[in-house]
């Protein structure tokens, strides 16, 4: 895993530094993260759940994908300026969507969401908490 | 999930959802639903009554996977004037066989074209039918599809665990085999002491005993050990044979401690649940059969690569906007009297349709579970050549989960195809399907071969399909719970103006084609009524 968490700092530099681009390009380099058997996800960092557990719907670099139906792009998304909104989707799924409410725990949904509001063309600097995720979880 | 769950491995959809509960604190919610999902044989009880259809009544059926290819079937067969839209350019939904020269194309764009020698194939979607499912069985029947078994249990193939002998692979025949022989030795042990006397007459108690004797394999004294009796259940160290190898030389059960801490007995039940059990079948040639089968009866009532954009409906019919996509061009319509909708929840609920608040908020609750199949074709059967393993399932707990060998072509020299890895629901699923197609495959082969060795060397090649990215259903099956059972279920059954839905989503037999083919009986049953009643 020393593969993936140099990808993660050379990310996180980008970020400050490179254009969006290549740092989109860099995220590219990060895989799924294997875990044990069962229902919940191993990985804590923003980037390793995207890619783990978003990424098979949503596409790398949150392009989204259009067949008889669609899943939303991500990237430049506007839905996601709330970050109630992102959070509320991921804990109790919308339409096709599961629920991760059983998967992922607080701080994990934080990660994700925080990651891809900051991602992807994406720049909402508000930051989400576990405690927000607290919220989603009793709403529904 | 504490260090037992890592032993479990080749669960079955029972255990999962179970499992599903039990992460959301609620496992009972989960398994009252699976008891009522999963309990009781079909409600299968032929071919419906359609008698009376009003003369020139149109019915558009939106979808030509199995629930909408037998909703057109019976209606036409009734005498409605019948025509299909299908997003594939063929037809079946799910009801898919993958053979050589198939082009793949995931969400994403990424394709693949299958490699696989002639005769050969991979169920990607459903692979196989138990014998209770009784809708399946007999359409099958109908359109003389031909049928063989299935090998589900075969007590040859492997449990493995990476965690319990040394990561050797055990056969089936010795976990079952030294289950019931060390639980009958128990047992013995017990009532030999007395101790169940409090729970079993003294004349119960030698029946029990004879019972246990020939269940569990145990000696003259009712223990489990190296012996004649034990080696007739869980086999010899030297096979009987001919000549001056005749004599035979029986084999070593297992210590209990170390079958018990192995955890490999999880995997057992799985084949005994009533799905499950034998006799299993699977259509001669691949699972599509069925699907093609009926699309032969409905020749040119098919119109393929349609892609529904719009269903409005009012008191006179239903209009449906489509376009094509080959042709792609300005959208066109569809026209009908009545319209049978099989469109996954998952599209449907994307797709603009005048339906009732009600109806709306249902579609809009069904989430679709993710599904990983990976297909691989080697140049030999080396499970049958070295392993003597003839068709069944190896389980472990390596995320590849399941490796199921092939249940035709036995004995041939040529090349054989087998299922690789099949994730559902868990968060390996997920994973892997955000993962290339090349990359499931290597991720197949890798752990593959530390159950079999020969996997590498004898690798030729192989497809791998996600089912949250096949464009036509984004994902492998609708996932309903109690509360939204309540809430919505009923609603998804209605007939709604001049619609009504259909496929495993409006079932209690989801994730099963039988569950297509219920759910399209019944709602062209209730619509047949409807439609005489409006008439009259």
């Amino acid at each position: 895993m020393i593969h993936v968490s140099f990808s993660r700092r050379a990310l996180a530099i980008g970020l400050l530094a490179l254009p969006l681009s290549l740092s989109a390009a860099l995220a590219q380099d990060v895989k799924p993260t294997i875990g044990p058997p069962g229902l919940a996800f191993a990985p804590k960092t923003g980037a390793d759940l995207y890619v783990t557990v978003c990424q098979g719907c949503h596409m790398p670099g949150g392009k989204g994908a259009v067949g008889a139906g669609m899943y939303p792009a991500l990237n430049n998304n506007k839905n996601l300026e709330a970050g109630a909104y992102p959070v509320h989707v991921i804990v109790n799924g919308l339409r096709g969507m599961p629920p991760f409410r059983a998967m992922l725990n607080d701080d994990q949904v934080a990660a994700v969401v925080n990651y891809v509001r900051t991602n992807f063309g994406n720049s909402y600097s508000d930051a989400v908490t576990g405690d927000d995720v607290k919220l989603a979880r009793s709403a529904n | 999930m504490g260090s037992e769950t890592q032993h479990e491995s080749g669960m079955s959809r029972r255990d999962l959802l179970a499992m599903v509960g039990m992460a959301a604190g609620s496992a009972a919610m989960y398994q009252a639903m699976t008891s009522l999902g999963l309990a009781g044989e079909s409600t299968y009880r032929g071919s419906p009554n359609l008698s009376g259809a009003p003369k020139g009544t149109s019915v558009l059926i939106l979808g030509a996977g199995l629930a909408g290819l037998t909703a057109a079937y019976e209606l036409r067969k009734a005498g409605y004037k019948v025509s299909i839209l299908e997003y594939n350019e063929r037809p079946g939904g799910r009801n898919w066989s993958i053979r050589g020269g198939d082009k793949i194309t995931e969400l994403g764009g990424e394709t693949q074209t299958c490699g696989f020698a002639k005769g050969h194939y991979f169920n990607p979607g459903p692979w196989r039918i138990p014998y209770n499912h009784h809708a399946v069985i007999d359409y099958c029947r109908q359109l003389s599809v031909a049928l063989e078994p299935f090998a589900c249990l075969n007590h040859n193939a492997y449990f493995h665990s990476t965690n319990a002998f040394g990561g050797k692979p055990q056969r089936i025949r010795e976990i079952d085999a030294d289950l019931r022989g060390h639980v009958s030795d128990l047992l013995s042990k017990s009532a030999q002491q007395d101790k169940l006397d409090e729970s079993i007459s003294k004349e119960d108690k030698e029946v029990l005993l004879a019972a246990l004797k020939n269940w569990g394999g145990l000696d003259n004294e009712n223990r489990y050990t190296k012996s004649a009796a034990a080696a007739s259940l869980r086999g010899y160290d030297r096979y009987p044979g001919g000549g001056l190898a005749g004599p035979s030389a029986p084999s070593e059960p297992m210590k209990l401690q170390d079958l018990l801490k192995s955890g490999l007995w999880r995997n057992l039940n799985n084949f005994f649940q009533f799905e499950h059990q034998n006799t299993m079948l699977q259509p001669v040639g691949g699972m599509d059969m069925i699907g093609k089968g009926f699309a032969k009866q409905l020749n040119g009532l098919i119109r393929y690569n349609a892609k529904v954009t719009e269903i409005k409906q009012d008191e006179r019919g239903v209009t449906v906007t489509y376009v094509d996509q080959k042709a792609k061009g300005t959208p066109k319509q569809v026209k009908a009297d009545w319209c049978v909708c099989t469109i996954p929840a998952s599209i449907l609920s994307q797709i603009p349709t005048t339906v009732s608040p009600k109806m709306k908020a249902a579609i809009d609750a069904v989430p679709y579970v993710t599904s990983v199949k990976v297909g691989l074709q080697f140049k030999r059967r080396f499970w049958e050549e070295d392993e003597m393993i003839y068709g069944g399932i190896s389980s472990t707990n390596l995320p590849i989960n399941t490796i199921s060998y092939p249940s035709d072509n036995f004995g041939s020299k040529g090349p054989g195809v087998l299922l690789g890895a099949y994730q559902i629901v868990q968060a390996n699923s997920f994973a892997l399907a955000s993962m290339s197609a090349p990359e499931r495959i290597a991720f197949a082969l890798e752990n593959g071969s530390k159950i079999h060795p020969q996997y590498k060397k004898e690798f030729d090649n192989g497809v791998a399909v996600s089912w949250h990215r096949m464009p036509f259903t984004l994902g492998c099956g609708g996932m309903w719970n109690p509360s939204t059972r309540k809430e919505h279920y009923s609603n998804i059954c209605q007939i709604d103006g001049r619609m009504v839905l259909a496929g495993e989503h409006v079932s209690y037999v989801n994730w099963w084609q039988e569950g297509a083919i219920l759910s399209a009986l019944d709602a062209i049953t209730r619509l047949h009524e409807r439609i005489v009643k409006t008439k009259a």
